[in-house]
């Protein structure tokens, strides 16, 4: 170690400190090798398919021979207008709204009381009660979903212990959303996105309800706001960005997904699931292709919208 | 003060919260509980007894420790590449300011913020324009592209809570780049890009979507799971199989949140 070292170093030897010295006076160097990898991973490989899914939309399929035709035409996407493809992106989004929202108005609470109550140990405890089910797999949260909706599950049981039987197959029995039993009902399909997509919700809500200033809520009730006026002009506004970002995440998802309305739920098929036979075994990949455009065209929009009100932020 | 009062939760807030979090957790706890029972031929309720055999089943079959394998192998490589394109996309990001910042953040979230279906088919037809044989490498492929986002989320978050003057100080006395990314950078982020690795396996380990269109014959455990789902066989090796990879999940995700709870609370935040 020298006691006394010179204002400005002599350059370094060897190729790592050149290097270094190199990166230091060329930023865009350093940038350029910092950004390579991952750009040329995501834009190549991911960019790159994605587009050619998307210019595979503009093909069309033979109807007698079952070949693609090269030729760019847009008649696969007049294909998404029969009543019957319409009928299916129809009963997605209005699934995945439906989900958002019930996951938005159960969320809150337990986001509520995470951020403002919670304190030391419970704190832990409630963030790894949202963590836990977020990350167990995905799959075995569908199988426990079987189990319970089914027949001689434990919620029929739970029906039949309570004498109140009538009362389900009174809402089995609701035309559209009812069925046979739960687990071939809208409603079971409706109870499987809600269970996987909610912890999603959850965390971006606290993230930004905690991070409303108290000093505010303080100055709200010195103005005379009671709890009721402080929630709904302080809070509620605040927290919206978070609601928002958490919907990103449930109706993306609930938009994509063709496992959970095939294993749960009427035979009638979602977006994710018509994508899925129409590339198999139908081997009709221009029409697959352009069912990806809608969820795709959907969440633009969608995030658009969330960016010009701030959810960005509170991701 | 008004809010020294409020430090208590209106009981019916307290209800909600514990109705919800009791919505989240028993469906889970009820696999631990078929994980035992006798009964072989439906999801019956209650289990008519109680067995540990089914146990001894699981483990004497080989495509239940395949899957297993090749599900534990995918999510190492994946990881491993995830960590090392997301850290250096986090860098970049977090430390200078380009023209197109704002797309690269956008690039490494499109992959999860579109839906896993998009991703899957997209890729499959690619590999079959350019004839590239599906197996184990495809898998690894869309893996690692969409692990990329959590390693990312906290390098970034942790790159932003690192002062920017503990750098320069770093330089002033000396140290070049490289000796500064080894003493100063790296055990500033070193937990975050753990917690990122853990994350991004348990993402990989669990991932059924994207893999059903680029897996060939090769099975991992998820897809196995999708089987037994969508034609159920052998419930009651589903049954364990299910649980065991409830409790293997859980270990890395405590990990994460050990390596990352000090300050800040991004481990899986999708922050």
């Amino acid at each position: 170690m020298t006691v006394l070292a010179p204002a400005i170093l002599p350059p370094g030897g060897g190729v790592l400190a050149r290097l270094s010295d190199l990166f230091w006076r060329r930023p865009s160097v350093l940038l350029a090798v910092l950004l390579g990898p991952p750009v040329l991973w995501l834009g190549v490989i991911y960019l790159g398919s994605l587009l050619a899914l998307l210019a595979q939309s503009f093909f069309s399929i033979d109807e007698f021979s079952g070949l693609i035709q090269y030729e760019w035409t847009l008649k696969t996407y007049g294909e998404l207008l029969h009543p019957a493809n319409l009928d299916i992106i129809l009963r997605t989004v209005l699934m995945a709204a439906t989900v958002t929202l019930a996951a938005a108005v159960i969320a809150f609470p337990i986001a509520y009381y995470a951020a403002r109550y919670a304190r030391g140990r419970w704190k832990a405890l409630f963030y790894l009660g949202i963590m836990l089910p977020l990350w167990s797999s995905y799959l075995v949260k569908v199988y426990a979903w079987k189990l319970i909706l089914a027949k001689e599950g434990i919620l029929n049981w739970i029906f039949a212990k309570l004498h109140m039987t009538w009362l389900l197959d009174a809402v089995l029995g609701i035309p559209v959303i009812g069925g046979n039993s739960l687990s071939v009902s809208y409603i079971g399909t409706f109870l499987v996105f809600l269970y996987v997509w909610l912890p999603f919700m959850i965390l971006p809500v606290q993230a930004a309800l905690e991070r409303v200033p108290v000093s505010l809520l303080e100055a709200s009730a010195d103005q005379g706001g009671g709890p009721r006026q402080t929630f709904r002009h302080v809070t509620f506004p605040l927290a919206l960005p978070g609601v928002i970002a958490g919907s990103i995440f449930t109706f993306s998802l609930t938009l994509g997904d063709y496992i959970i309305p095939q294993i749960v739920g009427s035979s009638r098929l979602f977006i994710g699931q018509a994508v899925y036979a129409h590339q198999g075994t139908a081997g009709n990949i221009p029409l697959a292709a352009a069912f990806t455009v809608v969820p795709i065209v959907i969440m633009g929009f969608y995030l658009w919208g969330a960016k010009r009100m701030g959810a960005f932020d509170a991701l | 003060m008004p809010f020294d009062r409020q430090k208590r939760a209106s009981l019916g807030l307290t209800i909600a919260a514990g109705c919800g979090l009791a919505f989240l957790h028993l469906p889970i706890l009820l696999i631990f509980v078929y994980a035992f029972t006798t009964e072989e031929k439906s999801y019956r309720w209650p289990p008519p007894d109680l067995t540990v055999k089914w146990f001894s089943v699981t483990w004497n079959r080989p495509d239940v420790w395949e899957a297993l394998g090749l599900s534990v192998q995918v999510a190492a490589i994946s990881t491993a590449v995830a960590m090392i394109l997301g850290t250096l996309c986090a860098a970049a990001v977090a430390r200078t300011k380009f023209f197109g910042r704002e797309t690269i953040s956008l690039l490494v979230i499109l992959p999860i913020a579109l839906p896993g279906i998009i991703t899957g088919i997209a890729l499959r037809s690619a590999f079959n324009i350019a004839d590239i044989p599906f197996s184990i490498w495809t898998i690894i492929l869309g893996h690692a592209t969409f692990c990329v986002v959590v390693v990312y989320n906290n390098a970034v978050a942790r790159f932003r809570r690192t002062s920017g003057s503990l750098i320069e100080a770093s330089m002033d006395l000396g140290a070049n780049g490289f000796q500064t990314l080894r003493h100063v950078i790296l055990p500033n982020i070193g937990t975050a890009l753990l917690a990122g690795g853990m994350l991004a396996f348990a993402l990989s380990f669990d991932e059924v979507i994207v893999t059903t269109f680029t897996a060939g014959q090769q099975a991992t455990l998820p897809i196995w799971m999708l089987e037994e789902l969508v034609r159920p066989r052998q419930r009651p090796v589903t049954n364990v199989v299910a649980m065991v990879v409830v409790l293997v999940t859980f270990l890395p995700i405590l990990g994460a949140y050990y390596l990352t709870r000090d300050g800040d609370r991004v481990a899986g935040h999708g922050k």
